[in-house]
């Protein structure tokens, strides 16, 4: 058997009402996060992959309840986060955290990195103001910055050096889970790396739990135990990283993997193009949503929604036809080789 | 003889903190038909020398402070502004990662897209005009194209914009296109279809494109040939499969080295360069990549590396190149 999950989220539904008229009347509902859930067990990272609008970032922030979430619950350590009062939602912050793209807009540009970091234990009444600086000055060292970065302002630091004083913070009151939110994506290859192997550390050093949110599939495929991919509010496909990656079975997640480009010049390059745009989430498209740009599609997937089957331990998927493409890719690839 | 010749580039920007050189030394050639892959990080200068070339570099702040652009037996850097907006228009397109920056929110698509047709054709009607404008957008695959002629910027999608953006561009049939980003803001499978686009238009009509990006991935699939470039000097210059083949700079090998790639395995650690890309006003002397190469010796940071070539077909900026080379090939 598995660990218990740390974090447990059931039918997680989140709708933005889309207001119009004279009268700002609510006109229709954009469906972000349709009836999404899944788990996430101690220490491990489970990436959440997607396109734009896929929902992927609304799940991070109702999760945390930043968004009210329309339906659905969130177990956090067997708890309710839904059912949670005021009070006790600042008391979770101590446990789970979120890290966004720009650390920038979430740093206060007129306080010192030391007066930032120092923050949380203010918050939270923990150690008195010395232990506090001591406090901070180790969690500079442990994302490798210089203590002196405690004196200066977060203006005179790069974006990656930003991102490591946004990690600093986040791990200050030693969370079980941290959300990134597309926390590598504005980064330069150099520095992305750095700060993926910071969290791959951290992640070992504290038995963290990531939740990793981007769009890179490489990166998130790199950083995960598991992923599960989004498209239009949806969970389509979830499975170990390794696997989704050698052998993808939802034909969204085919095209998405098909669709990055190698850096590899003397790699193969027939690949799957989808066509069109992602439609609007406010009318998707009935049965499967990605009906409209499939090309396996039948009329049983506009008129049926698939049901998400977990197939393993690891691995569920929300395809009707799913067995006859793994079954028809395998042939192909058998002849191929 | 080379369609456009940059030679020995150097651009200087006015700051705060003083005059600093931002393009030292650059020397590019573009061939006809070709696909060039201008590869670095944010701040190497690959976008300032593309600006360079169109004549748009933000004024008074940036100057050419030396060097040629050669393009049609004329310098570039010489013409007056009237002279270079003739050449912008006819002869070289550029497309930005962002379309909505060079779309005019008030405007309706199809009257944008109309405009060079009617600036080169003065007497065209209306229904001329818009039966151009709606050839154009069948052209870059736009669907429902009858209808988006009459919508705004704001109502199409990111990959519809950027295909609108092309196709502005490559109404007067430039010979030069040049592409800065332009797949960056984009979701992997729009990414695709435009990448795609651009392949068939340059078969098309036989254009040569210089394709900016930090992007590897995208480099490896469309350019032919490869500048990368490091704090606004190029660190090396190869053929594709030559570069990712053989990296011969330090800093293209770390680049190449520290890409997660979907093969590789999950949760391992990647390779890194230390540091951080240098601020244009804290430059390092001598090689501006040797405060973070593990390969630095004394050398390297105090006498600048000129551009050599290392072999007929390929150059490099690097003091160590021949003895790391000779390393590299002994462990392998």
């Amino acid at each position: 058997m598995k660990d218990d999950p740390i974090l447990l989220i059931e039918q997680l539904t989140k709708h933005f009402p889309v207001r119009g008229g004279l009268f700002l009347r609510t006109v229709g509902h954009v469906h972000a996060v349709d009836d999404v859930s899944f788990e996430v067990r101690r220490g491990e990272t489970l990436g959440l992959v997607g396109e734009s609008g896929c929902g992927k970032s609304t799940v991070g922030k109702a999760l945390l309840r930043l968004y009210e979430p329309t339906s659905g619950s969130v177990f956090f350590e067997g708890e309710d986060v839904t059912q949670m009062d005021r009070k006790r939602l600042r008391t979770l912050r101590k446990d789970i955290q979120i890290i966004f793209q720009d650390p920038f807009e979430s740093l206060n540009a007129r306080h010192t990195v030391g007066k930032i970091l120092a923050e949380p234990f203010v918050i939270h009444k923990v150690g008195t103001p010395e232990e506090r600086q001591q406090r901070v000055a180790s969690l500079l060292e442990r994302v490798g910055l210089d203590a002196s970065a405690a004196n200066r302002f977060p203006h005179e630091f790069s974006g990656g050096q930003r991102q490591r004083i946004g990690i600093a913070r986040a791990i200050a009151l030693e969370p079980k889970l941290i959300v990134c939110d597309e926390a590598v994506s504005a980064l330069d290859v150099s520095v992305q790396s750095q700060v993926i192997n910071l969290l791959l550390d951290l992640q070992r050093e504290m038995n963290l739990a990531l939740i990793f949110i981007a769009h890179d599939l490489a990166v998130v495929k790199h950083i995960s135990d598991r992923v599960a991919v989004m498209y239009l509010g949806e969970i389509v496909e979830t499975e170990i990283a390794q696997e989704i990656y050698d052998a993808p079975k939802h034909p969204y997640t085919q095209a998405l993997l098909s669709a990055i480009p190698i850096p590899d010049p003397t790699a193969s390059k027939d690949r799957v193009i989808l066509s069109g745009d992602v439609p609007s989430p406010i009318t998707p498209p009935t049965g499967c949503r990605f009906h409209t740009r499939c090309a396996h599609a039948t009329s049983v997937c506009i008129n049926q929604k698939p049901f998400r089957e977990r197939i393993s331990d690891d691995a569920s998927i929300a395809c009707h036809h799913w067995e006859k493409i793994s079954n028809d890719r395998g042939v192909s690839t058998s002849n191929a080789s | 003889m080379p369609l456009l010749s940059i030679e020995n580039l150097s651009i200087s920007f006015e700051t705060d903190e003083g005059v600093v050189d931002v393009i030292d030394d650059v020397s590019i050639s573009l061939e006809e038909g070709e696909t060039l892959g201008l590869v670095g990080e944010s701040g190497c200068g690959k976008s300032v020398t593309a600006l360079a070339v169109m004549g748009l570099l933000p004024k008074p702040a940036g100057r050419v402070t030396g060097g040629v652009i050669r393009f049609e037996g004329r310098d570039l850097t010489q013409l007056t502004s009237e002279q270079l907006s003739r050449v912008r228009g006819d002869q070289v397109a550029m497309i930005f990662q962002e379309p909505m920056t060079a779309l005019n929110p008030v405007h309706r698509v199809g009257k944008q897209l109309g405009e060079s047709y009617r600036l080169h054709h003065p007497n065209a009607s209306k229904a001329e005009i818009r039966s151009e404008a709606l050839r154009l957008m069948d052209h870059v695959g736009i669907p429902a194209a009858e209808r988006r002629l009459d919508e705004y910027p704001h109502q199409l999608s990111g990959g519809m914009r950027q295909r609108v953006m092309i196709a502005m561009a490559l109404s007067s049939r430039p010979r030069i296109l040049i592409a800065d980003e332009p797949t960056t803001a984009l979701d992997v499978t729009i990414q695709a279809q435009i990448l795609e686009l651009l392949r068939d238009l340059q078969r098309e009509y036989g254009m040569s494109i210089i394709f900016i990006t930090h992007d590897l991935g995208v480099i490896a699939e469309l350019a032919s040939r490869v500048v990368v470039m490091y704090a606004g000097r190029i660190a090396e210059e190869a053929s594709v499969e030559t570069l990712f083949a053989s990296p011969l700079h330090p800093y293209t090998r770390g680049l190449l080295d520290s890409i997660p790639r979907l093969e590789s395995e999950s949760k391992s650690v990647l390779p890194t360069i230390p540091g951080v890309v240098p601020s244009i006003d804290e430059l390092p002397v001598g090689c501006r990549f040797s405060n973070r190469c593990e390969f630095a010796q004394d050398q390297c940071s105090i006498n600048k590396p000129l551009l050599e070539l290392a072999t007929e077909s390929r150059t490099v900026a690097c003091l160590r190149w021949r003895e790391l080379e000779q390393n590299a090939v002994a462990t392998a």
